[in-house]
């Protein structure tokens, strides 16, 4: 992420000045900031319905009875995360939420799921695989029927909207289980987590 | 008749579920009103947690695309995805679609006016935006909001499957529409 950060405002700034643009660049800056602490407090109320709602979902034990359904899958997908634990049902109702195009609910739910998945975690800064997981199949956005698209094409007079969603459903599925694979493969070759207090120590170590 | 179905589908999705939890609660004697206030309590403290990790990867990204680089690049693959009926239009959609979504929705009804309901640009945007969530914004909240800041493979595995996405979606729409 590093790297990233460094690349996304070195490149634009170099980039910005070449195209005549750096005075764009430069206000980009405010309005940027501006737009992230908006997105921020914009999702505080949506946030706090769908959490209370989740409370009661869990309470009355429909989470788990949607968990134990698609249990056979995130079994093989979370095999590092105990198969009773809580995480489970907020990922499959994360998962419920994106599927059935309800995007405000998708990311209160899918943030609980990531508190949940943070708390088996050994390294706190780090994410885990189960998270690397969660979040590449959340970034896959899988959408049973994309509504928003739709809207925009009934309003230039599109004659059958409907015909989108059977190649985009055909699209959105290659690509949730591709970034299934994708993670999969990832989490056998890339370097381990190391456990947080065993850093600790090497620090402790270090320091004498 | 599939369009009024589907209009009733996603008009009634959403008020079903909740009537769904709040009599599924109300029969198991769940006391809703306290146990949902409980759960809402965490609704602020999530929303300012995120805010530094959001504060970073939106201006970065805002700069970005200040910066006319996407523009830039755009330029450079017309004449190679000229060759697969890809527009110069549809280019900026394929970038902009892991970096914003409210961006990504901007350029695709940009198209859609400007290009007609007939035209295989509007379909191809349609569904590449109608296929993909927002790469970065779903890392910047799902991790920010538990404080993770080492992502390791998560942001790549989310950009290649986002690029398969692209390919596949340009191989969909070439062979069906």
């Amino acid at each position: 992420m590093n790297y990233i950060f460094y690349f996304l405002i070195t490149v634009s700034i170099i980039a910005g000045a070449i195209n005549g643009k750096l005075s764009d660049v430069v206000n980009a800056i405010l309005t940027g900031a501006e737009l992230s602490v908006k997105v921020a407090f914009s999702l505080i109320g949506i946030m706090a319905f769908w959490l209370g709602m989740m409370k009661i979902a869990k309470q009355c034990g429909l989470v788990k009875i949607i968990a134990q359904i698609i249990k056979p899958i995130t079994k093989r997908l979370f095999n590092e995360i105990p198969e009773d634990s809580p995480a489970i049902g907020d990922i499959a109702m994360s998962f419920s939420a994106n599927a059935l195009g309800l995007a405000n609910a998708a990311t209160p739910i899918g943030i609980k799921a990531m508190e949940e998945l943070q708390k088996q975690n050994i390294d706190k800064k780090s994410a885990s695989n189960a998270m690397c997981m969660f979040l590449s199949m959340s970034t896959a956005g899988f959408q049973l029927i994309p509504a928003t698209v739709i809207s925009v094409l009934i309003s230039i007079g599109y004659k059958n909207p409907t015909e989108i969603i059977a190649p985009t459903l055909l699209v959105t599925t290659i690509a949730f289980l591709s970034a299934i694979t994708i993670a999969k493969l990832f989490q056998r070759f890339w370097t381990p987590q190391v456990a947080q207090n065993h850093i600790k120590k090497e620090k402790q170590g270090g320091e004498i | 008749m599939f369009h009024q179905i589907m209009n009733f589908i996603s008009l009634w999705t959403l008020p079903l579920i909740l009537i769904l939890i709040l009599t599924l609660g109300l029969a198991k004697k769940v006391p809703l009103y306290e146990v949902f206030t409980d759960g809402a309590k965490e609704g602020f403290k999530v929303a300012v947690n995120i805010i530094p990790y959001l504060v970073a990867i939106i201006v970065g990204i805002s700069m970005f695309r200040a910066s006319g680089i996407i523009e830039a690049i755009g330029g450079l693959l017309t004449p190679f995805l000229s060759h697969f009926n890809v527009s110069a239009d549809v280019i900026p959609i394929m970038i902009v679609r892991s970096l914003s979504g409210s961006a990504a929705l901007g350029v695709f009804s940009d198209i859609a006016h400007n290009a007609g309901p007939d035209a295989y640009t509007t379909k191809l945007a349609a569904v590449m935006v109608g296929s993909s969530e927002t790469t970065f914004y779903i890392l910047a909240v799902y991790f920010g909001a538990v404080g993770i800041s080492k992502f390791r493979y998560a942001l790549i595995a989310g950009l290649l499957a986002d690029f398969i996405g692209i390919v596949v979606a340009v191989l969909v729409c070439n062979y069906m529409f």
